[in-house]
């Protein structure tokens, strides 16, 4: 098997205790698996999903049944059933992800939260520092937004600080919860770009993306949540 | 390369151990059956609201509290497993002076108010054999300025600091003897938000630099998300919900674990 990302009949409900033990079906039978250096694009309506199997394969969610597996550090991992030290292993080293939303921590520098991963596996601060810079620059984050923390930037530049904090590691497997949600036809080329460029280092990624231009222009392969649609 | 192994290794064994810990006063458990391992370098954020057994548990776990059930063991310097409960008085104290650090919810709790800041990290150099007046005095600048306090400010007496820096200055007296593992009991609680911030921030870059493992026990779950890898609830004394912090917060399973995260007022 060479596939980095390897799902059989996985599943999840939740059930809502606060609201009378509500079971609220989300996803169930969901089998799919991603080759290295390919893009697959999850397609459906808002609320079949999406968003939910993208956060079980980065561990987010748990999964109630079935399987995820992942292959990291050349050995195949069930992150349903993995323990958190795995998980987090997996995500140091393995899946890298892109929210919707910059989940900013206060008082840090844009520039140190792109470098952060780099940092963490070990990269000296300048040189991390460095690289983050080319990839703001090339997002358009003008230099003089660097030194600030981006929790007062404008939804489209945190986004665009998010994308590069996601592109910046070489993580052989990537996940994009709506990339280009907010940006302007020129940032959009741009990820677009970076996309192609990590589909060139080999990267597996898993992506959801609404508009049809772009969704066009990165996927290998569509698979369509709704078939995934649990029995409710 | 066999040694790269070898740290590996050390960092797959269990730096503390819980098991089948529990405490009563009289009929009265605060307490019970708690088990679990914490690893070199992780981070454990204990959780729930006043009265669920946080701050017991965190005592049973630094030895400051004799459990009524079960055993807290860790791993000593030398990669031996030891009982706390069985430890002589030199482990005992080498433990508190040196291996581990507890951050007190009030400084005046970790400190001591009268003498300079300077000499409040250089004390627990002097306590672990540094005789050195200049070397002791220059780790403890080198460490005020790692949390941030002005050096000018080395000579004045902590009552002389606000709240904020008070706390800043008690990490500092914790790290210095750079400990493998660190308690914290509700490290923001007392302070303003953007004192919190500040400090949440500091924490946090510390304790990925240093590698430290830490226990930190808080009921604000932003202070959890932000500092912890892995979260443990609870409540009425026992351990409800654990997992991935992120999984537990985004995607709770229990109906009182839903119930606090539901109950975070937004920003």
């Amino acid at each position: 098997m060479t596939a980095m990302i390897d799902i059989s009949r996985a599943e999840k409900t939740f059930t809502m205790h606060l609201q009378g033990g509500i079971e609220l079906p989300v996803v169930s039978g969901v089998t799919f698996q991603v080759e290295p250096g390919e893009c697959v694009v999850l397609s459906g309506p808002s609320g079949a999903g999406k968003s939910s199997i993208l956060k079980m394969i980065f561990g987010n969610y748990r999964c109630d049944g079935g399987r995820i597996g992942i292959r990291h550090q050349g050995a195949l991992v069930d992150l349903a059933s993995a323990e958190p030290r795995q998980i987090l292993s997996v995500r140091r080293a393995t899946i890298g992800y892109v929210s919707q939303f910059l989940r900013a921590v206060p008082r840090v520098a844009t520039i140190d939260v792109v470098a952060e991963p780099l940092i963490s596996n070990g990269m000296a601060r300048p040189e991390a520092q460095e690289r983050a810079g080319q990839l703001l620059r090339r997002l358009n984050i003008p230099e003089r937004l660097w030194a600030l923390p981006p929790s007062t930037f404008s939804g489209g530049e945190q986004q665009r600080v998010n994308i590069a904090r996601g592109f910046i590691s070489d993580l052989p497997i990537l996940l994009l919860d709506e990339p280009t949600a907010s940006l302007d036809a020129a940032n959009r080329a741009v990820v677009v770009e970076l996309i192609d460029q990590k589909k060139r280092a080999d990267v597996a990624m898993v992506a959801i993306v609404h508009d049809d231009e772009i969704r066009h222009l990165i996927a290998d392969r569509i698979v369509d949540v709704t078939s995934f649609a649990s029995a409710a | 390369m066999a040694d790269n192994n070898a740290a590996v290794q050390d960092n797959d064994q269990p730096l503390l151990m819980a098991e089948g810990l529990g405490k009563t006063y009289g009929r009265l458990s605060a307490c019970r059956d708690v088990s679990f391992a914490l690893y070199p370098g992780e981070v454990l954020a204990i959780v729930g609201e006043s009265g669920s057994g946080k701050s017991t548990l965190l005592q049973l776990l630094s030895a400051q509290l004799a459990p009524s059930a079960g055993k807290v063991s860790y791993r000593m310097r030398d990669g031996v497993m030891r009982d706390l409960a069985a430890l002589g008085e030199a482990e005992r104290r080498f433990l508190f002076r040196t291996d581990w650090g507890y951050v007190h919810q009030d400084p005046v709790l970790g400190l001591r108010m009268a003498v300079s800041a300077g000499a409040n990290v250089g004390e627990r150099l002097m306590a672990v054999g540094w005789n050195h007046y200049g070397r002791i005095r220059d780790t403890a600048t080198s460490w005020l300025e790692r949390v941030e306090i002005d050096i000018e400010r080395i000579d004045d007496a902590p009552r002389t600091y606000s709240g904020g820096m008070r706390q800043r200055l008690q990490i500092a007296r914790n790290l210095v003897t750079e400990p493998r593992l660190v308690f914290m009991d509700e490290p923001t609680g007392g302070l303003d938000v953007s004192v919190q911030a500040r400090l949440l921030d500091l924490m946090r870059n510390l304790v990925s630099e240093l590698g430290l493992a830490a226990i930190v026990v808080t009921h604000d779950l932003a202070v959890a998300r932000l500092l912890s890898h892995r979260v443990m609830v609870m409540k009425g004394g026992r351990v409800i919900e654990t997992g991935l912090t992120d999984q537990v917060l985004d995607d709770p399973r229990e109906p009182y674990t839903q119930l606090l995260v539901s109950s975070i007022l937004p920003a």
